[in-house]
């Protein structure tokens, strides 16, 4: 489906814009784009969601972080048009349609695991992330290698810690976000 | 950022053909590092040939019992997989101590392979640097190079191999397999990188427009395997040293044993002078610390990174002991 559009490109080697199709929080987009725009760029500047935020736009800091077809990514370092057909969820989709906030979102709130805030879209979009792959059996660099594959991976503190490490906090919040992590284990 | 044509590959052929057809183009995996590399000026391709969606994305087992492993499988599905987890351990481990978990979801098998050094003056385009930009010179040489090679290096360049993976797959014998215009062929993963000497530019052994298609874990009795990595802060940093190792033994003396050292080369650096010591020899500390020594006297450090060899010669010892605990007599 989307390999025509693609050839199509390849046949007008001076073509620099194509046309993507995204579901961005449920909601299907189809823009444009220049291949240089990233998908943090296109989520904030082409639709407005602010939420992700652009911290050092180089994959080094976790600020940008999105799901992408339920994976965490950072959006920064990822260009929109090799995104045709891909779901993403932003911060501002994790909660769904209804009042209710996603429960990592409220333990955010509780454990007051912030202070300027900036980072913190992406450390919760990240914490999402982090906690499906635990599910899902994925280890970290601090698993215990005797830990059985394919099963979950139970999570304390010190895996919360170190699934997390690609998202800085220059307040330096740290042990509030993980102990925000470690009231929504499962 | 220089604007780009963009083409999306449904196949192999179909990607090594469009690359030939686009002069100046690079292929694009998970991006990590080339998105990074264009934003920097580092890389301006004129076309992109996207490669991450290829059906190459298995980790399958062989019928002589080796595993291969997609290009295009994520570096964090590889490291979850049971088998490699299993079989592999070194693999998994060397995996997961790279990067962080968004990361580790957006990169390739491939392109972990072909990530370029972390070098600073190869990532600033106002500073000298022949392997960026042949002819310029080294600004690390005499510069800040505290993070750079203690072996092999060559006066053009004295950059390492960023990749944990790498060393990994270099101790396990695994082999890259290749696909161009010119068919397939495969390379030995220790063998795929170079050593700089007089062309820096070139990483790798891989040929102008040649796809990396897979990685293959040889098959064979189970032997432990484990790497260990040191660095600045305790997660989500580039090594400064670390080690892969593979073990086997057989009536109390190694019969079978793979080595590499990682951040201390322009590629992963496989210890055969070691190997070829310990072969046939019971596994004690005496014997791990006259074969790591005799590997590390070819060390020639910098200025200002000679920490490297001890850190890398504890980290190895560690590692070898913990594989085979060695008799005490």
């Amino acid at each position: 489906m989307d390999s025509d559009r693609a050839s199509a490109a390849s046949r007008s080697p001076e073509s620099h814009h194509s046309e993507t199709t995204l579901r961005v929080n449920g909601k299907p987009h189809t823009l444009v784009v220049d291949h240089r725009r990233v998908l943090l760029d296109l989520l904030r500047e082409d639709l407005g969601l602010t939420g992700a935020k652009k911290g050092c736009d180089h994959g080094q800091c976790g600020a940008c972080t999105v799901l992408v077809d339920g994976r965490r990514v950072n959006s920064c370092l990822l260009f929109a048009v090799a995104l045709d057909g891909c779901e993403v969820t932003t911060v501002e989709g994790l909660a769904g349609d209804g009042e209710e906030l996603h429960p990592v979102q409220r333990a955010f709130l509780e454990r007051d695991a912030f202070q300027c805030g900036y980072c913190t879209p992406g450390q919760i979009c990240s914490a999402v992330g982090a906690l499906a792959e635990a599910a899902a059996g994925h280890p970290s660099h601090v698993t215990d290698p005797a830990t059985p594959s394919g099963e979950p991976v139970p999570l304390g503190r010190e895996e919360i810690r170190e699934r997390l490490s690609g998202n800085l906090c220059r307040c330096g919040a740290y042990p509030r976000i993980a102990d925000a992590v470690e009231d929504v284990i499962p | 950022m220089k604007p780009f044509t963009y083409v999306r590959a449904d196949s192999v052929e179909e990607a090594t053909d469009a690359f030939a057809a686009h002069p100046g183009a690079r292929y694009l995996g998970g991006g990590t590092n080339l998105v990074d590399l264009m934003k920097l000026g580092v890389e301006a391709p004129a076309a992109l040939v996207d490669v991450h969606r290829l059906p190459l994305d298995t980790v399958e087992e062989l019928p002589d019992g080796a595993l291969r492993i997609g290009a295009m499988v994520r570096n964090s599905d590889l490291a979850a997989h049971p088998t490699v987890r299993d079989r592999y351990p070194a693999l998994s481990q060397a995996v997961l101590a790279g990067a962080s978990g968004q990361l580790r979801n957006a990169a390739t098998t491939g392109g972990n392979l072909l990530q370029r050094t972390r070098c600073p003056y190869f990532q600033d385009v106002s500073k000298p640097c022949n392997k960026r930009e042949p002819g310029t010179g080294c600004g690390a040489l005499e510069g800040v190079h505290r993070d750079h090679a203690v072996l092999g290096y060559s006066q053009q360049c004295i950059a390492t191999n960023p990749s944990d993976m790498a060393v990994a797959l270099a101790a396990l014998d695994a082999r890259v397999e290749l696909y161009g215009t010119e068919g397939a062929r495969s390379v030995a993963a220790a063998d795929f990188h170079r050593l700089p000497g007089d062309h820096p530019e070139r990483d790798t052994e891989i040929r102008p427009g040649e796809l990396i298609t897979g990685v293959v874990l040889p098959a064979g009795p189970a032997s432990a395997s484990a790497y260990r990595k040191a660095r600045d802060r305790a997660s989500y940093a580039f090594a400064l040293a670390s080690v892969a190792a593979v073990l086997h033994m057989t009536d109390g003396v190694v019969d079978r044993v793979g080595i590499a050292f990682g951040a201390l080369a322009h590629r992963p650096w496989r210890a055969r002078r070691a190997e070829e010591a310990l072969l046939g020899a019971a596994p004690t500390a005496a014997a791990f610390e006259h074969a790591v020594d005799l590997e590390l006297a070819a060390a020639r450090p910098l200025r200002d990174n000679a920490y490297k060899v001890p850190l890398a010669r504890r980290l190895a010892l560690d590692v070898l002991g913990r594989l085979a605990p060695p008799v005490t007599t």
